[in-house]
């Protein structure tokens, strides 16, 4: 921990105008200010000498309401980038709409944290990677060209899909994976004024600049998440762990499933727990459309989501993992009354 | 789940909330690091990142720059200001830290800094910058540069590797056998409570609050490695939130600290983060273990080797050599034991909830599980027909040993019978169900201890003893006895513990508490009987003339066995005075006569176990019932049931609360914890709770105690084995015994995680 100083912003111009300009291509993990909502992982950070912000500032008294609201209207569901975890999960629209986006966010952590963290943090939330999170192991994401120590230490929670030969940290967000199946855009607010991105542009694949984690600029701010109405009452999420709460998982599919009777007529699944950024596994989804959906088209599926797959040491299992954790996902989902 | 009160069977006392009870789950009890003092100071320390190698410099003027910095010590201001600690009594390691530029391990203190504020003092201290000369070092186990000797030489801990027969000749001639190695991994203690020591001095005095399951062994360590005189030196520590054993050993901050409080003239306060805990700290070292076993074709084992390997510190020979525990557990018919331990470039190992048995014991269970397999029996009673009433090693007989009645009411509490031998033969739809079980046993240990007892004419009394609450209930315990035996309610009774200003009881280690602490006590009620009794027979009264030995205190009386009573604040008065004290020794049988001069001086005479005509332990059986799912192969845990009898069992709450603990801790070493350590490094990766993982509420679902009532007045006064280390023992090869059922995998390398499991 270091001393840091700390601003409270009444509204959005304010806490981007406190952020500052900030020199080109600074990511916001390495600005001099930087913004805070629940404080989870960030406190965290701070205190393992990871995150070094000297001047912290703080979201939570933003004023526009779009930032703690959730709303469902003809397009789709609004949740504002303020909204706790907590409150998300439980809000009946969002189960009647979206299985699958409360499954991630009641699977998450603890019930302590899922009542201070924000959907916005969340989203945002930084890698677990033992050695990015110890200060004094060699890491490419810390200290660009240090080095990247998991590639050939103990990797069993790393990456098997999207890493580089700099980084394998993992992507550890569970919420995350149903936005990315489900379409999502980002709401940002930015010294330019507001713009909407696809939620699968918001984070970058560590390719050789494994510090730079989204395509957020140090004084942008999530506004608010928005999820396109779809036909997806039948979704769900499935976490496999190492216990049976507030854990991370090994391997986790965001599943959503369209049937007409026993065939696929739209397919989103995506991937958590066995890659470096949020993991949509489009080309798995082509393989169903319009299939039977059975063992062996899972077991396909589950192939296809993984041929790019590659483990090292200790993760090499997360691809038969992954693999039956999406099998198992679909078929369980394929079960779903709705 | 069962009764968190059991009603009390036979030779069972009342199951009484702890006194400490409220305080603990309201947050009220005041730890060590809690102590309201003024003018605090707060340290940090800075640790080395290389397992092994030299300093060459180390920078400390940016810690200085840092704003409300004091002071920045290294061995530059310290070499020389210490004695070294003295390792295998009370001090954690012979390593002393910053009287050297020399690095032995990852995470060895460098520097400590002082200054205002904690959050200051951790800024400076990791601003420090030290510039090493490296070499490789060597992590663990198959690693280059280290080094393997016998225990037996290398260590005063470690008695003999115990053998009986011609173990080659009868496992070359047994027709059943079975040849397997298994192993154990790191594991840390990650207790909630952190370690901290907040010194203060008041002249020449110093008064150390840290959390210690040893105060009167510390407090001598101390003052030898400040060059003082034990009686300048006070360790407090009232309460303490979770030591299993990781709080018994002092390690080489507590001087340093002290050492520093007195170089800036203030109280100073250091509390260790989790992080540098996991490097600082004690931990249990992995083992590995090769076992082989012969049997015939009836189920009697004929022949029984086992071999194990420890990793230890380059300097400390610290072992645990559980082959004392598994080569008396059976009626083998030969025996053949080895321990050696592994030099490599860590900390030095120490004390973790039944050190020698916890890896010992899984791997004798789990070898016992494949000869069952082998021989096509039923696990229960491939037991039953090697269970015995004498150990094969000395011939001596158990003073008590009940494993069959333990597995007999557990197996029918879990339904064994209903099992389907058949491997992968039970499912609940997608899951897989495995059912397996193995023993529970730790040796009965008991040590000198001393008390201090004051009772007044209105019935209360004070009980002073130096032994530790570290979780056990030994201070509801210490009042259960005096309660019972001087006739006095329990709101009565205030005790004291955790101080070594009180008179001295036994490090809380080895399981020795409850029955030390009660057999003191035991002694010191029957002086204040004795006392009371010889006043009431010779005064004017309703007693006078009455023989003492028919004379008992009951509900705040003195009665006699002919029904006459006296209320207790008479005998007071005829004893012409207002309060009764008593100091009482305890020395167990067998002691030396120096026994309670050295526990004065800091060391723990304890006998017990193998020791003695009789050989003691406390026994159980544990049953699992897992399910592994077929897809994904997690591993869950709903159903778990253990039988244990421990001689008298003083509180049933307790009691239950202990061995229920110890079940779960159990649960956790077969499925989660594992400290990693990267081997190019020699150093921890997963140093916090985060990646330490150890059961969450979710993960225990129904488990029951069963307490199998038990009478043994061999094992001391008390008629009380301990059972704070029963509960963990043997769970992990329950566990290991219940996947080999669902699955047919056979997994002998802990922990069992998924990975292992996949097809």
């Amino acid at each position: 921990m270091r001393a840091f100083s700390y601003e409270r912003p009444s509204d959005l111009q304010a806490a981007i105008k406190a952020a500052g300009t900030s020199p080109d291509n600074q990511p916001p993990t390495q600005a001099a200010a930087q913004f805070i909502a629940g404080g989870t992982n960030m406190s965290d950070y701070m205190k393992l000498n990871v995150n070094r912000p000297e001047r912290l500032i703080d979201l939570n008294k933003l004023s526009e309401p779009a930032m703690t609201a959730i709303r469902v209207d003809d397009a789709g569901l609004h949740l504002g980038a303020l909204v706790r975890m907590a409150d998300a999960q439980e809000h009946e629209d969002v189960v009647r709409m979206f299985p699958v986006i409360c499954d991630s966010l009641r699977l998450a952590a603890s019930g302590q944290i899922r009542n201070m963290a924000s959907l916005g943090g969340n989203l945002l939330q930084r890698t677990r990677c033992e050695y990015f999170r110890e200060v004094s192991w060699p890491c490419n994401k810390r200290e660009p060209g240090a080095g990247c120590s998991a590639l050939d230490g103990v990797n069993r929670q790393h990456a098997v899909l999207g890493g580089s030969e700099a980084c394998i940290a993992t992507y550890h967000g569970d919420f995350a994976q149903a936005l990315i199946a489900l379409d999502a855009e980002v709401e940002i607010a930015s010294a330019k004024g507001s713009h909407r991105m696809p939620f699968a542009d918001l984070h970058k694949r560590p390719q050789d600049t494994p510090q730079i984690e989204t395509a957020l600029s140090p004084s942008d701010i999530i506004v608010a998440i928005h999820v396109p109405a779809g036909p997806w009452r039948r979704s769900r999420y499935l976490k496999v762990r190492d216990r049976e709460s507030y854990a991370f998982a090994l391997a986790s599919a965001a599943v959503a499933l369209d049937m007409d009777g026993d065939t696929v007529r739209g397919a989103r699944i995506a991937l958590g727990g066995v890659a470096t950024v949020p993991w949509r596994a489009k080309s798995a989804e082509e393989m169903l459309t319009g299939r039977k959906l059975d063992e062996a088209a899972a077991k396909e599926a589950a192939d296809t989501a993984f041929a790019e797959a590659s483990g090292r040491k200790h993760n090499a299992y997360k691809i038969p993992l992954g693999k039956q954790t999406l099998v198992r996902a679909l078929l369980e989902t394929q079960d779903m009354k709705v | 789940m069962s009764d968190a009160a059991p009603r009390p069977n036979e030779n069972m006392g009342e199951p009484f909330p702890r006194i400490d009870a409220r305080l603990k789950v309201t947050g009220q009890a005041p730890y060590p690091a809690d102590a309201p003092i003024a003018n605090l100071a707060y340290g940090t320390f800075a640790v080395s990142s290389i397992a092994r190698g030299k300093i060459n410099a180390i920078d400390i003027e940016p810690a200085k720059a840092v704003p409300g910095v004091l002071a920045v010590f290294t061995h530059r201001e310290m070499a020389g200001q210490l004695e070294h600690p003295k390792f295998g009594n009370a001090a954690a390691s012979s390593i002393a830290p910053l009287d050297t530029t020399d690095i032995l391990h990852d995470g060895q203190p460098l520097a400590l800094v002082i200054a205002e504020t904690f959050e200051a003092s951790q800024e400076a201290a990791q601003a420090i910058r030290v510039d090493y000369a490296a070499e490789q070092p060597s992590a663990t186990f198959d690693a280059q540069g280290t080094e393997t000797v016998a225990a037996k030489e290398a260590s005063e801990q470690f008695e003999e590797d115990v053998a009986a027969g011609d173990f080659e000749a009868a496992f070359a001639a047994a027709p059943v056998t079975i040849d397997q190695r298994y192993s154990t991994p790191t594991q840390h203690h990650n207790p909630i409570e952190l370690f901290s020591t907040t010194a203060v001095w008041d002249g020449d005095g110093l008064t150390v609050h840290e959390p210690s399951q040893n105060v009167t062994g510390w407090k001598v360590e101390l003052a030898h490695q400040l060059r003082m005189e034990p009686e300048k030196v006070r360790i407090v520590s009232r309460y303490i939130g979770g030591a299993f054993g990781s709080k018994g050993p002092m390690t080489s901050r507590t001087a340093i600290v002290a050492w520093a409080a007195k170089k800036v003239g203030r109280p100073v306060r250091c509390v260790v983060s989790r992080e540098q805990s996991c490097m600082t700290q004690t931990y249990r070292a992995e083992t590995r273990h090769h076992i082989r076993m012969g049997a015939d074709r009836d189920g009697r084992i004929t022949a029984f080797a086992h071999e194990g390997w420890e990793v230890t510190s380059r300097p400390d020979p610290y072992v645990v050599g559980g082959t004392s525990t598994t080569g008396r557990m059976y009626d083998y018919g030969s025996v053949l034991t080895k321990v050696s331990i592994v030099k490599a470039d860590r900390n030095t190992p120490g004390y973790m909830r039944s050190p020698p048995e916890t890896p010992y014991v899984y791997a004798l269970e789990n070898a016992m599980d494949e000869m069952a397999v082998a021989l096509n029996m039923d696990p229960v009673e491939f037991r039953r027909v090697n269970d015995t009433q004498v150990e094969p090693i000395g011939k001596k007989p158990f003073s008590s040993r009940s494993l069959m009645t333990c597995y007999d009411q557990a197996a029918e509490a879990f339904g064994w019978k209903e099992r389907n031998a058949a491997v992968g033969s039970m499912r609940d739809g997608d899951w897989l169900i495995g059912m397996g079980c193995a023993t529970a046993i730790y040796p009965t240990n008991v040590a000198p201890c001393t008390v201090r007892l004051r009772l007044n004419a209105d019935g209360g009394l004070r009980l002073q003893c130096g032994s530790h609450e570290i979780g056990t209930g030994v201070r509801t315990i210490a009042a259960q006895m005096a309660s019972e035996r001087l006739g006095i309610p329990m709101d009565k009774i205030e005790v004291e513990m955790g101080d070594s200003s009180l008179p001295p009881a036994p490090v809380s280690g080895g399981s020795v508490s409850t029955a030390s602490v009660c057999s003191a006590v035991i002694k010191g009620c029957a002086s204040i009987r004795g006392k009371l009794f010889s006043a009431v027979v010779s005064a004017d009264g309703p007693l006078k003339g009455a023989e003492p030995a028919t004379l008992d205190m009951k509900d705040g009386a003195i009665t006699s066995s002919d029904g006459r009573s006296m209320p207790m604040k008479e005998a007071f008065v005829a004893m012409k005075t207002g309060v009764i004290e008593d100091y009482a020794e305890f020395a167990p049988d067998g002691a030396t006569p120096e026994a309670v001069s050295k526990l004065y001086g800091g060391q723990s005479e304890m006998k017990g176990g193998e020791k003695g005509e009789k050989v003691k332990y406390a026994f159980g059986a544990e049953f699992v019932e897992v399910r592994i799912n077929t897809r994904t192969r997690e591993v869950r845990v709903p159903r778990i049931v253990g039988a244990f009898a421990a001689g008298r069992i003083m509180n049933t709450r307790t009691a239950r609360s202990q061995l229920m603990g110890g079940m779960i801790w159990g649960i956790s070493s077969a499925l989660h914890e594992v400290t990693e350590i990267d081997p190019r490094a020699a150093r921890y990766v997963n140093r916090d709770l985060q990646d330490y993982l150890v059961p969450v509420n979710a993960d225990i679902r129904d488990l029951q105690v069963i307490l199998v009532p038990e009478v043994d007045m061999d094992v001391n006064p008390a008629g009380v084995k301990g059972l704070g280390e029963l509960g963990n023992v043997g769970t992990a090869a329950a566990i290991a015994s219940a996947v080999y059922h669902a699955t047919g995998k056979r997994i002998r390398d802990l922990p069992i995680r998924l990975e292992t499991l996949l097809t």
